[in-house]
C-alpha cells in the first residue's frame, strides 16, 4: 500500500467511524459568537477607507473624469480612475465553471470609453474616513454623453437595438455576420437528429419561457483590505472563494507580479457563485499603491445590487416530442441569455444540462449569449442548468399532462442511468437520477393528500460538479496533533467534512485535527472553491495527504522495529506488525510516533498538489406542495421534498443545510426576485426590502432526502452536492402552479400580481 | 449610529448634533432652534435614511428619553399612548390589547421582534410613507394626535397628520407628543389587514383598518374604513364604511365593501406592485378586514 493508491471509492470493509455522522462544525462557534473574521473585519494601522463613484446611467460615453476638487478636499489620500489601469488584451480566464475576458474585466472593475450599466465603477477615492470618500465622490466631475440604452434580452437582440460594443460580431454563425450587434455568440448542443425524433413523436409539447436576472443574495457584501508597500510587495484580504483567484487578477490588473501578490481569504458570508471575479481587491491595491497605506473597501447592499453579477435573465423555446406509451423521440430548445454588459452569461453550461437528466437519442441546443446594460452576470449555484431547466421541466410537466402519466412516471421512464449518452458529451457512469425520482415517489409527502387550492409539481434537475488543481499539507505537530493546511475558503463546512476524511484514514479523532485556509504563499495552487468541488476534490487530495503521512509513520515504526516498512500495517491510529510473523511490537500510537520524529528523521508532513479528476455528477429531483390564494394570487409553500443523489454525505446534517438552502433560493427565484429597472435604465429596487427573497418565516421545513450513490472516483464515493438542489425548484413551482389552479404560467417570477392576472383571464375577467 | 461614520482617527466631519433632552418643552425648543432639525424616536426610519444620504440633519432630537412621551395612560374617556411607545411595550398593555387589538396587530406588523423594539407610532406616522401599517388602524379607531409646538398644544385627527410621501401637516418646531384612544362604544371591533408578497419584512402593497360597532340586534351602526397603500397618504372612505352601516355586514355588504374600497383606491404602478393589482386586492383585504372585525365586535 502506498500513497499513489488508487484513490477510487472502495467499498469500505469495515463501520466508518466518523465519515457520514455529523460531527461538530470547526467553524461553528466563531459564527454563532461573531468572533468569525470576515471581509470587512480587518483594521490596519493607518488604514483609510476607499469608495468607488458609480454610474447613475445605464449608457453613457465618458468624455471626461476631472478628480482635481475631491483631491484638494482634506483628508483625501488617493483617486483613481480609468487612467490609473493599463488596459488589457482580449484573453480568456477561468473564474469558476464559467470564463471571463480579461479584457471585460479591467472595464467591468474600472469603466473606460463607456459606463456599460447603472452602478458602473467609474473612479475610487480613499480617505482618511469612510465619510470623506464618499463627500470626495460628489467632487468628482465626470463629462457623461448619455447613450440609448437596452436592458431586456429580447430587445436587445433586435436589429436595430442600441449597441453596446460597436465591436461585436455574432461568433458562431456561418458567414460571420457583418454588422456588429449584442450578440456575442451562438452555440450549440446536439445528439442524433432532432428533425427525425419529431417526425417520430405522437405528442409534442412547444412552449417559450421567460426567466428575469437574479442575485445570489449572499449576506456579507464584498469587502477587502489591499495593502502596497514601497518596495512593490502587496497583500490584499478579501472575501472570496478563491484568494488565488483575488491575487491572479489583481496582480493582472495592476501590472503586479504574482509573486508580489500576497492574498488571504477571510471568512466568507456567501457567494453562491457571485464572488468568484473581482470588484473592489484591484482599486483597493491601486489605491493604496497611490498613498502608500493600507486601503479598506466595503460595498454597501446597494451597490452589491446594482454593480455585481446577478444571473442571466433569459427568453427560451422549448419542444419536447414523445411518443403516446412516454417515450421521448426529441427534445429541442434555444436559449437566450442576458450576461449583462460583457459576454458570458451561463449559456453554455445552461446548454449543456438542458437535457441532461434524461436518456433520449435527439437532443439540440441552441444558445445565445446576448450583452445588455445591466451589471456583467457572474455564476450562480449550477449556473445556467436552473435556467434552462424551468423551461424544460415545464414541458416536461405539460407533457405528463397531456399523456396521463405521473411526472415521476414520465421521469423514470425517460431518465438518465449508467450507460447514457449525455447530449454534451460524455457516457454517464453510474448515477442517481433514478434513486432521485424513487426517492421521491416513494417519499410520505409525495401522497399526502392536498386540500383545495393546493397542488403538488415536480421536477428533476442536474449538475456537473467540478475537479481541479489542488494544494493540501498536512503537517504532524509533535503531541501528534495535525495542522492541515488547505487552500479553499469554506462556505459551507467543507473544512469539517475535510477534516473528517482525513480523521477517518489517520484513525484519530476529528477534533484532534486542526484545518487552517492558508494564504497563497503558504501552498501550492488552488482552483476556486466553486462547481461543488471542494468537499470532492480538496477531500480527495486530503485523502491522499493522509496516506502519505501514513506511509510515513509506517516507514518510522519500520525503523524504530528494523523491520521492513512492508510489514507494518496502520490501523486504527496505530502502527502495528502486518501479522505475527513481521515480530512481537506494541503498537506505536500517531503520539508515539509524533513525539519520536525529532529521533527517527524530523518532522512528518504530507503534501499533495494535484489536478484532480473524476468529479460525479448529482442529480436531483424535488416535490413541492403550494397553497395559491385565489383572490390575491399569494403562493404559499406547505412543503417541500428535496432528493438528491451525495455519493456520500460526509456530515449528513451539512448535506441537508444545502439541500435546504439551494431550494430556499430557487423558491425566492420562482415567488418574488427580480430586478425592476426604470425607464432610464435605473435599477429602482437595490435592496432586500424591494428585492424580495424569501424570510424564514415564508417557508416550511425543507425535507432534504440525501440519495447515495457512490462516485466511483472518489475514496469514499463523495459527489459535489452544492448546486444541483437549485435546479428544479422554479419548474416544481410553477407545476405545482398549475395542479392547483389548472394555471399554466412559463414566467418568473410567480408574483401575486402575475398570478392574480393568469387566474382573472382564466375566470373571463 | 452607522459604523462607517465612526471617527476611528479622529479626524473631525461629523457636522451633526444629537439631544436627548428630557422634557417635551425643552425638545420643541432645540427642534425650532434649527432648521436642520429632526425628531429621533425609535430611529428604524431615520437612521435608514441617514445611511443611505437621503437626509443630512444637522440636529437629531432623541426623544425616547421624555417620560411623558413614553407613557400609557388611562383617561376618563379614553386611553392615551405617548408617541415614543414602542412596539414591544404597547403589546404588554393589557388593556390597550384587549380595547384596540386592530390598532395592536397594525402595529405589530412593523418589521422584525428587534424593530418592535424600537418602532414607534409617533415615528410611523410622521414617516409619512403612504404604506405606514398602524396608521390606517389609528384612523379606523378615530385615533387624534396631540401636537405640541413653539405655539402651544393642538388636537388633530392622526388622518389630517401626514399629507403626502414624506410630508406632513406638522409646522417647525412641532412635535407628535402622544395619541388619544377614545374610549370604543359597546359592541365595537376593529381590524388591520395588509397585502405583502412575503409574510413579514415587506411593505405594504395594500392596507385596510376597519373599525365599526354593531347595535343589538346585530346591525352595524357606525364604521371606519381606512385603506392604505393607494394613495399619495392614507385615505378615509366614507363610501365604504356606507356599505356596511344599517347592514348586518352580510355578504351584500362586504362585496359593497370591497367595491368601494377598489373604487377609492388611486394607486400607482411601482415596484410594489401594480396598479391593478392593488385596487383588485384592496377590495379583497378590505372585505377579509370586514370580517374579522365583525367578529370581534359580536365578541365584545
Ligand atoms: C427592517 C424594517 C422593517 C420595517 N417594517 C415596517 C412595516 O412592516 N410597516 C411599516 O409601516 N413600517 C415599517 N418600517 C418602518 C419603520 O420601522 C416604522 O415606520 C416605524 O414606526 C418608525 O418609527 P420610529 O420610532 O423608528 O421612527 P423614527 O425613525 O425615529 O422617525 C421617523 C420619522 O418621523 C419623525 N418623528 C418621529 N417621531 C416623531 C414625533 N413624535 N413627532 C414628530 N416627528 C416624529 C422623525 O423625525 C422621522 O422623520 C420598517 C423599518 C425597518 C428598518
Amino acid at each position: 500500500m502506498s500513497a499513489a493508491e488508487d484513490l477510487g471509492y472502495q467499498e469500505k470493509t469495515h463501520e466508518l467511524k466518523w465519515v457520514g455522522k455529523n460531527v461538530t462544525r470547526t467553524d461553528g462557534v466563531d459564527k454563532v459568537t461573531g468572533r468569525a473574521q470576515f471581509g470587512a473585519d480587518l483594521i490596519m494601522p493607518g488604514m483609510l477607507f476607499g469608495a468607488v463613484l458609480r454610474s447613475p446611467h445605464a449608457h453613457a460615453k465618458i468624455n471626461g473624469i476631472d478628480t482635481s476638487k475631491a483631491e484638494a478636499l482634506k483628508g483625501v489620500k488617493a483617486v483613481i480612475c480609468r487612467d490609473d489601469f493599463a488596459d488589457q488584451p482580449s484573453e480568456m480566464i477561468q473564474v469558476g465553471e464559467l470564463s471571463v475576458n480579461i479584457r471585460d474585466v479591467i472595464r467591468n472593475v474600472m469603466a473606460r470609453e463607456k459606463a456599460m450599466y447603472d452602478g458602473h465603477a467609474i473612479a475610487a477615492v480613499a480617505a482618511t474616513t469612510a465619510a470623506i470618500a464618499r463627500k470626495a465622490l460628489k467632487l468628482i466631475e465626470v463629462d457623461y454623453e448619455v447613450l440609448p440604452h437596452v436592458i431586456d434580452v429580447e430587445e436587445a437582440m433586435k436589429p436595430d437595438a442600441p449597441l453596446l460594443n460597436e465591436d461585436m460580431f455574432t461568433d458562431g454563425v456561418d458567414p460571420k455576420p457583418d454588422k456588429p450587434s449584442n450578440i456575442a455568440k451562438r452555440l450549440e448542443i446536439k445528439l442524433g437528429d432532432v428533425e427525425a425524433g419529431f417526425a417520430d413523436a405522437d405528442v409534442v409539447i412547444e412552449r417559450e419561457y421567460r426567466t428575469r436576472p437574479v442575485h445570489q443574495g449572499y449576506i456579507e457584501p464584498h469587502a477587502c483590505v489591499a495593502s502596497y508597500t514601497e518596495d512593490g510587495q502587496g497583500e490584499v484580504w478579501a472575501s472570496t472563494p478563491g484568494h488565488f483567484l483575488v491575487r491572479a487578477i489583481t496582480a493582472r490588473l495592476c501590472g503586479m507580479d504574482v509573486s508580489k501578490v500576497k492574498a488571504t481569504a477571510s471568512e466568507i458570508g456567501g457567494g453562491f457563485g457571485g464572488k468568484n471575479i473581482v470588484y473592489l481587491e484591484p482599486l483597493a491595491m491601486a489605491l493604496s499603491r497611490k498613498c502608500g497605506r493600507p486601503v479598506k473597501m466595503a460595498m454597501h447592499r446597494n451597490e452589491v445590487f446594482r454593480a455585481t453579477g446577478p444571473t442571466s435573465g433569459s427568453h427560451m423555446k422549448v419542444k419536447i416530442g414523445a411518443k403516446r406509451d412516454g417515450k421521448i423521440t426529441a427534445g429541442w430548445a434555444e436559449l437566450m441569455f442576458q450576461a449583462g454588459a460583457f459576454p458570458g452569461s451561463p449559456v453554455f453550461p445552461a446548454a449543456m444540462c438542458a437535457y441532461a437528466c434524461y436518456d433520449l437519442e435527439n437532443v439540440l441546443v441552441i444558445g445565445w449569449d446576448v450583452i445588455a446594460n445591466r451589471p456583467k452576470t457572474t455564476a450562480y449555484r449550477a449556473p445556467g442548468a436552473q435556467i434552462s431547466a424551468f423551461a424544460v421541466e415545464s414541458a416536461m410537466d405539460e407533457l405528463a399532462r397531456e399523456l396521463g402519466i405521473d411526472p415521476i412516471d414520465l421521469r423514470l421512464m425517460n431518465a438518465a442511468k449508467e450507460g447514457t449518452k449525455a447530449a454534451y458529451g460524455p457516457t454517464f457512469g453510474p448515477v442517481g437520477q433514478v434513486e432521485s425520482l424513487e426517492a421521491i415517489k416513494n417519499h410520505p409527502n409525495y401522497k399526502i393528500p392536498l386540500g383545495p387550492n393546493q397542488g403538488r409539481g415536480v421536477a428533476s434537475g442536474f449538475w456537473f460538479n467540478i475537479g481541479g488543481e489542488t494544494s493540501v499539507t498536512m503537517n504532524v505537530n509533535d503531541d501528534g496533533t495535525i495542522a492541515l493546511t488547505l487552500g479553499n475558503p469554506d462556505l459551507s463546512g467543507t473544512r469539517t467534512s475535510i477534516s473528517v476524511m482525513a480523521a477517518e484514514e489517520l484513525g484519530i479523532e476529528p477534533d484532534r485535527i486542526r484545518p487552517t485556509i492558508g494564504d497563497t504563499t503558504s501552498l501550492g495552487f488552488n482552483f476556486i472553491s466553486a462547481g461543488s468541488r471542494t468537499t470532492f476534490a480538496v477531500g480527495k487530495a486530503t485523502v491522499e495527504a493522509s496516506r502519505v503521512v501514513i506511509d510515513e509513520f509506517r516507514a518510522r515504526a519500520a525503523a524504530t522495529w528494523d523491520i521492513p516498512v512492508e510489514a507494518v500495517v496502520w490501523e486504527d491510529g496505530h502502527a502495528r506488525p502486518a501479522s505475527s510473523n513481521a515480530g512481537d511490537f506494541e503498537p506505536l500510537s500517531l503520539e508515539d510516533i509524533a513525539r519520536e520524529a525529532k529521533k527517527t528523521g524530523g518532522p512528518i508532513a504530507g503534501h499533495v498538489e494535484t489536478n484532480v479528476s473524476g468529479a460525479g455528477p448529482s442529480f436531483a429531483t424535488e416535490a413541492v406542495d403550494i397553497e395559491v390564494d385565489p383572490e390575491t394570487g399569494h403562493i404559499k409553500v406547505l412543503r417541500f421534498t428535496a432528493a438528491q443523489d451525495a455519493g456520500k454525505a460526509i456530515q449528513p446534517n451539512f448535506v441537508e443545510g444545502q439541500y435546504q438552502g439551494a431550494a430556499v433560493q430557487g423558491i425566492g427565484w420562482a415567488l418574488n426576485e427580480e430586478y425592476i429597472y426604470d425607464d432610464k435604465g435605473r435599477l429602482e429596487n437595490p435592496g432586500f426590502l424591494d428585492y424580495r427573497m424569501p424570510v424564514a418565516s415564508d417557508l416550511p421545513m425543507i425535507d432534504a432526502v440525501i440519495v447515495e450513490v457512490p462516485n466511483p472516483n472518489h475514496p469514499y464515493g463523495v459527489r459535489g452536492i452544492g448546486e444541483t438542489s437549485i435546479v428544479p425548484v422554479m419548474a416544481a413551482m410553477a407545476n405545482a402552479l398549475e395542479d392547483a389552479t389548472d394555471v399554466r404560467i412559463n414566467e418568473l417570477p410567480l408574483s401575486p400580481p402575475r398570478v392574480l392576472k393568469a387566474l382573472n383571464e382564466k375566470n373571463g375577467g | 449610529m452607522a459604523s462607517d461614520r465612526v471617527n476611528w482617527n479622529g479626524s473631525d466631519v461629523i457636522t451633526m448634533r444629537y439631544e436627548a433632552p428630557e422634557t417635551m418643552e425643552a425638545a420643541v425648543e432645540l427642534l425650532s432652534s434649527d432648521e436642520g432639525a429632526r425628531v429621533l424616536a425609535g430611529g428604524t426610519d431615520l437612521l435608514v435614511q441617514l445611511r443611505a444620504e437621503m437626509i443630512e440633519p444637522s440636529l437629531v432630537v432623541d426623544v425616547k428619553r421624555i417620560a411623558a412621551m413614553r407613557e400609557i395612560t388611562k383617561e376618563n374617556d379614553g386611553i392615551r399612548v405617548g408617541a415614543a411607545v414602542a412596539g414591544a411595550e404597547l403589546g404588554e398593555h393589557e388593556e390597550f390589547k384587549a380595547t384596540w387589538p386592530g390598532v395592536l396587530e397594525a402595529f405589530e406588523l412593523i418589521g422584525s421582534t428587534q424593530i418592535q423594539g424600537r418602532a414607534t407610532m409617533g415615528g410611523n406616522l410622521c414617516n409619512a410613507s403612504p404604506a405606514a401599517d398602524s396608521v390606517p388602524a389609528m384612523i379606523a379607531a378615530g385615533a387624534t394626535a396631540t401636537i405640541l409646538g413653539p405655539g402651544g398644544q393642538r388636537d388633530v385627527p392622526v388622518e389630517d397628520i401626514a399629507i403626502g410621501p414624506g410630508q406632513t401637516s406638522l409646522d417647525k418646531g412641532e412635535l407628535v407628543t402622544s395619541f388619544f384612544f377614545p374610549k370604543p362604544a359597546a359592541r365595537t371591533g376593529d381590524a388591520y389587514l395588509r397585502f405583502i408578497p412575503r409574510t413579514e419584512m415587506d411593505i405594504a402593497v395594500v392596507g385596510a383598518g376597519i373599525c365599526l360597532t354593531l347595535d343589538d340586534s346585530d346591525i352595524c351602526k357606525a364604521a371606519r374604513v381606512s385603506l392604505g397603500a393607494v394613495a399619495a397618504r392614507a385615505l378615509v372612505v366614507d363610501e365604504a364604511a356606507d356599505a356596511l352601516i344599517g347592514t348586518p355586514v352580510d355578504e351584500a355588504a362586504l362585496a359593497k365593501l370591497a367595491e368601494a374600497a377598489s373604487a377609492a383606491a388611486k394607486p400607482i404602478d411601482d415596484k410594489r406592485g401594480t396598479k391593478e393589482f392593488r385596487i383588485q386586492v384592496m377590495g379583497v383585504m378590505a372585505r377579509r378586514t370586514a370580517e374579522i372585525a365583525l367578529a370581534r365586535a359580536k365578541a365584545n
